[in-house]
């Protein structure tokens, strides 16, 4: 076997695992959405990202999950400068991360236990031995009498459930959640919160985005705040 | 519980993404298009070829009677000098009957009686080793006959000529038709992938590389392409089957002698059809991809 590279295994003992450095962001034509953000997620960290509707906290996300490009700053990934990343070495990244999409973004051709097991399937993970670990965390979130449900058929909450099951699927090194919780009484949002709060003790690191000041409150976690584009406490 | 587990995984991208039944109808129309298209070109090369094959067979030959011999006389002589040289497998007098009969369809029957008519010889050479025009006018001079020997040349060149054309006219219809195939499987990949981007975001978005997601539209529309061709082909085929038992042999008419095995022509139409909307699907979902109609590619540098 090959002796590992010294830039991997720099990007291995990486201490953070996002660094952003003086990103900015606009859509085309439009005002900037973020400005100067600086921001280290160290490691197996727990973070809250709060700010009021339009603050950008959506477009942040969509910068870390690699779905748009900063117009300003660097964006470092598990100890790599992804800025200028190439197109086809993107997905291996996303591959280490699970994203909660506030609008839950589930293929409503699939039934639940299909989409939770997007991320194996997309891994090349053999079914027979992913299903058992789907079927599990189904029931955890409380879908387990529904897996041959399709997605509209579900109620708010329940593809929330459904849309967090499948972000943590493969156990991923990064949690990105926008809104995770919006949609679900306050009994399930404490375990979902839970359940972001047991993966964070395995080692993933976890940023929730949130305007639910109170659930940040109750977490413990770091909290950063965006505002009008900049973001306060992200070092 | 899982009912299907450990069955066979559901595709990922929605069944009908881009009116593929609509798309389906179009291409097997196109094939059937494309298949009618071949089998007319081997059919009109097979009787382009069928004509100047019995053309090359026979040779006509013009005899000009000497003073003091009559025309039939001098043809009658000509005719028994070419039954012996080798190459000829039968001389004979064309009498006038068959010559106006042959004029009637150009002159009408009028002027006939009173036209005077050339006295020819109808030669049939042998098709193995046909003897050359040199050869029977060396023949016909040493038998001190004046004759003129025609080999249809003329004829069997602009007859061969036709046929190439014609051939080279259904490949390309043929060729152009699998364009529209290709160019239709292009537009409708592209309105899969636009109706489809949230699937593929998601898609890619969870790891998917572009590849991957270029591969499942490959597959979609190829397998597709390759169904709707079958379809096509086999509309053909039904055709051709009845036209070739309506006409017999000789088909519905001689510039277009169809044979039963024309029908295995259009097997290879599936197949052709199915990689022509693989390759077109795949180079048009890559480059979409790339083009980054799929985000990721918004930056103000």
């Amino acid at each position: 076997m090959p002796a590992p590279s010294r830039r991997a295994a720099a990007a291995e003992s990486a201490p953070e695992t996002v660094r952003l450095t003086g990103v900015g962001f606009g859509y085309a034509d439009s005002p900037e959405v973020l400005r100067d953000v600086n921001l280290i997620l160290p490691r197996g960290s727990f973070h809250f990202l709060t700010g009021p509707s339009g603050a950008g906290k959506s477009s942040l996300l969509r910068l870390l999950t690699l779905a748009e490009r900063p117009t300003e700053g660097r964006i470092g990934l598990f100890g790599r400068d992804v800025t200028d990343i190439n197109r086809s070495a993107a997905p291996a990244l996303r591959r280490r991360m699970g994203v909660v999409f506030q609008d839950f973004r589930l293929l409503d051709h699939l039934d639940l236990f299909e989409n939770a097991a997007l991320p194996l399937r997309l891994a090349g993970r053999k079914r027979a031995e992913y299903a058992p670990d789907v079927e599990e965390m189904l029931r955890w979130v409380g879908l387990g009498g529904r897996m041959d449900a399709r997605p509209p058929s579900l109620s708010g909450g329940e593809k929330q459930r459904l849309a967090i099951a499948r972000a943590v699927m493969t156990k991923p090194e990064l949690i990105i959640a926008d809104e995770p919780t919006g949609s679900v009484d306050k009994a399930m949002a404490d375990k979902l919160l839970n359940l972001f709060q047991t993966l964070n003790k395995l080692g993933a690191t976890v940023l929730i985005a949130s305007h639910d000041e109170a659930l940040a409150e109750q977490s413990g976690a770091r909290r950063l705040r965006l505002d009008r584009g900049r973001l306060t406490g992200g070092l | 519980m899982k009912a299907n587990f450990p069955g066979r995984a559901p595709g990922l991208l929605p069944r009908d993404a881009a009116g593929e039944t609509w798309l389906a109808a179009v291409i097997a129309v196109l094939c059937f298009i494309a298949c009618l298209a071949c089998v007319g070109a081997v059919a009109a090369d097979r009787a382009a070829h069928g004509w100047a094959r019995q053309l090359r067979a026979e040779a006509t030959v013009q005899v000009r009677p000497r003073v003091g011999e009559t025309g039939l006389a001098a043809a009658g002589r000509a005719a028994e000098t070419l039954s012996s040289v080798p190459g000829v497998s039968e001389a004979a007098v064309m009498d006038r009957k068959t010559a106006e009969d042959l004029l009637r369809p150009w002159l009408g029957e009028a002027v006939l009686p009173d036209l005077p008519l050339p006295f020819l010889v109808t030669v049939r050479l042998d098709p193995k080793a046909p003897a050359s025009t040199v050869v029977l006018s060396r023949a016909l001079a040493e038998a001190g006959l004046d004759a003129s020997v025609d080999d249809h040349a003329l004829w069997r060149g602009e007859v061969e000529r036709s046929a190439g054309l014609i051939t080279a006219l259904s490949l390309a219809g043929f060729l152009l038709i699998a364009c529209a195939a290709a160019a239709a499987i292009v537009y409708a990949t592209r309105a899969g992938l636009q109706a489809q981007r949230g699937v593929i975001e998601t898609l890619s978005l969870s790891g998917a590389t572009e590849g991957y997601i270029a591969g499942l539209f490959q597959t979609r529309f190829g397998l597709l392409a390759a169904g709707a061709g079958a379809s096509g082909a086999v509309a053909a085929a039904l055709l051709i089957a009845a036209l070739r038992a309506l006409g017999g042999p000789g088909g519905l008419t001689t510039a277009l002698p169809l044979a039963w095995g024309d029908i295995l022509l259009l097997s290879p139409c599936p197949l052709l059809a199915g990689t022509v909307a693989l390759v077109a699907a795949r180079i048009a979902a890559q480059t979409t991809l790339a083009k980054g109609a799929l985000g990721g590619r918004r930056s103000r540098r």
